[in-house]
């Protein structure tokens, strides 16, 4: 199969020391979703970081459509961002901007197209997630699910192949989430992308997903299709998709011994 | 003591690796020269922004200044019987010190606090993150253009702020304690060089403006982004700018008096 991503042997550490990854390898394919599924704090925004080269990798390597990110000339890297599109939990949008200048910006930004045909692009993506009534709307009137579309309508703003979605569904009502499924799915087929989900919501990201892989503790603990993953025997794969509060992952954080905190003088 | 020693080395690091950071930040502004199509409206903006959104408290406050000044001086003086020199002190408190030391000061609390939160706020809620994901530099459309901005504002202020200080004085001087006007504006003309006092005060007020931007565009990008990181930076911009002003007036000043 043709892989858009390549993660290879990858290692990521902050500058505190504290290790996110050790030797990951993660294949994301062509025109496919993709969820990376893990419990918080095991890196998963970290990894779309270092897809994005904002970050770079301790060891390993990434690559996008055949080029290895962290080797690009700045120059270079920004060419490749072009082709990427990304939706941040918080939606990222200009607070000074109304939802059309949000949308217009990449356009404005990247291309010489005219006032007019930006107007109508713009007019457009907007129709696609359904907001082309909320043109004039400034971000902060709008709710949580219409900021992550105005996002979305921004990041297919300049027809990326890539697009990778943030949490995208954390926080949001059963309407809202319900919309964003479908926008993921349809815009995906209907534009031949390749996304990438990071989140922790179990179910909503195995309906949409072609192939999961899981993180857990800087490794990939489990990988598949939803179908396989969910009838996977790992205890440590069944305790994460079944949301169960004890078992592999333990429901007490690590402390001393009971008796030494109630009976002792 | 030797934890003492090691606390104090640790400490200097820290401050060396965040000056260096700092230096980064600045070769990187200066290098990111705005493009004429794009930078120069977004750098206009920021004039607005950061330059006329400060003529409030920079007019009433220099007003203010110079009506004191004028009525403490006038006092003073008179006691010599040389209150015709009104015109020469306070032209010369004002073109020498106080216009760009104070209108840097009050553009640190004004100008400098609101450009750190903005970037700050930026920052924590990813619109920096995702416009480097749209391949857009956040240096060239958002630091530069700050940076430039407060470099533009600050003389104009500066000479604003003199201005009007000597417009107050003139009110307090002239119409309201009754000196000829003719001798405060004739005295105030003798006295006044145009190189030494008040191209030195513009010179004062550059180095200012530089120091100012800089500092409040790094405290801003280089916040943490959580509501208290914001507010703490938010406050450094105010205090290390307001200490670097006064810090880098004394040096000007004794250079400048030993003229160069």
């Amino acid at each position: 199969m043709d892989n858009l991503v390549e993660i290879g042997q990858l290692s990521f550490q902050h500058e505190n020391g504290r290790a996110i990854f050790d030797s990951v390898d993660i294949c994301i394919p062509r025109g496919k979703i993709t969820a990376i599924m893990g419990p918080s704090g095991t890196g998963k925004t970290t990894l779309l970081r270092l897809v994005g080269g904002q970050l770079s990798p301790t060891r390993g390597y990434i690559t996008v459509a055949g080029r290895n990110v962290h080797q690009l000339s700045r120059r270079a890297l920004y060419q490749l961002r072009m082709q990427m599109g990304m939706l941040f939990q918080s939606g990222g949008l200009f607070t000074h901007c109304n939802v059309f200048e949000n949308v217009a910006f990449p356009l404005r930004e990247h291309t010489r197209l005219t006032d007019s045909m930006i107007h109508s692009l713009v007019l457009m993506k907007l129709q696609m997630v359904g907001l082309r009534g909320a043109a004039d709307l400034m971000p902060n009137v709008l709710s949580g699910g219409m900021a992550r579309r105005v996002a979305l309508a921004r990041a297919i703003a300049m027809d990326p192949e890539l697009i990778m979605y943030d949490e995208p569904f954390t926080g949001q009502d059963p309407i809202s989430m319900g919309v964003l499924i479908k926008l993921i799915r349809t815009l995906n087929d209907a534009l031949g992308l390749t996304s990438v989900i990071v989140s922790h919501d179990v179910q909503e990201t195995l309906s949409i997903s072609d192939y999961v892989y899981i993180i857990a503790d800087g490794k990939v603990v489990g990988q598949g299709t939803p179908q396989e993953v969910q009838s996977h025997p790992s205890e440590q794969l069944q305790q994460f998709i079944k949301g169960l509060p004890d078992g592999p992952v333990p429901f007490d954080y690590p402390a001393k011994r009971l008796k030494d905190d109630f009976l002792s003088e | 003591m030797l934890t003492h020693i090691v606390e104090l080395g640790k400490f200097g690091i820290n401050e060396l690796r965040e000056f260096g950071k700092a230096g980064v930040l600045l070769y990187r502004v200066l290098i990111c020269w705005p493009n004429f199509r794009k930078g120069v409206p977004l750098t206009l903006q920021q004039v607005y922004m950061e330059g006329v959104l400060s003529l409030l408290i920079i007019v009433v406050s220099s007003l203010f200044i110079g009506m004191v000044v004028a009525l403490q001086g006038y006092h003073t003086l008179a006691k010599f019987g040389a209150a015709q020199q009104l015109g020469p002190l306070v032209a010369l408190s004002v073109t020498r010190e106080l216009g760009p030391v104070v209108t840097a000061i009050l553009f640190a609390g004004r100008a400098g606090s609101a450009v750190t939160a903005e970037i700050g706020l930026m920052k924590a809620t990813e619109q920096l993150s995702s416009m480097e994901m749209m391949a857009v530099d956040p240096f060239r459309q958002i630091i530069s253009p700050r940076f430039w901005g407060g470099f533009i504002s600050m003389p104009l202020l500066t000479l604003i702020f003199n201005a009007v200080a000597i417009y107050g004085a003139y009110l307090v001087g002239v119409q309201w304690l009754g000196l000829d006007p003719g001798v405060f504006w004739a005295n105030m003309q003798d006295s006044v060089d145009f190189h030494l006092d008040i191209v030195n005060g513009i010179l004062k007020s550059v180095v200012f403006g530089i120091a100012v931007s800089w500092i409040a565009v790094y405290q801003g990008y280089d916040a943490k982004p959580t509501s208290a990181g914001i507010a703490i930076a938010t406050t450094r911009s105010v205090v290390y700018s307001s200490l670097a002003v006064l810090g880098l007036d004394f040096v000007l000043t004794a250079m400048m008096i030993r003229g160069w």
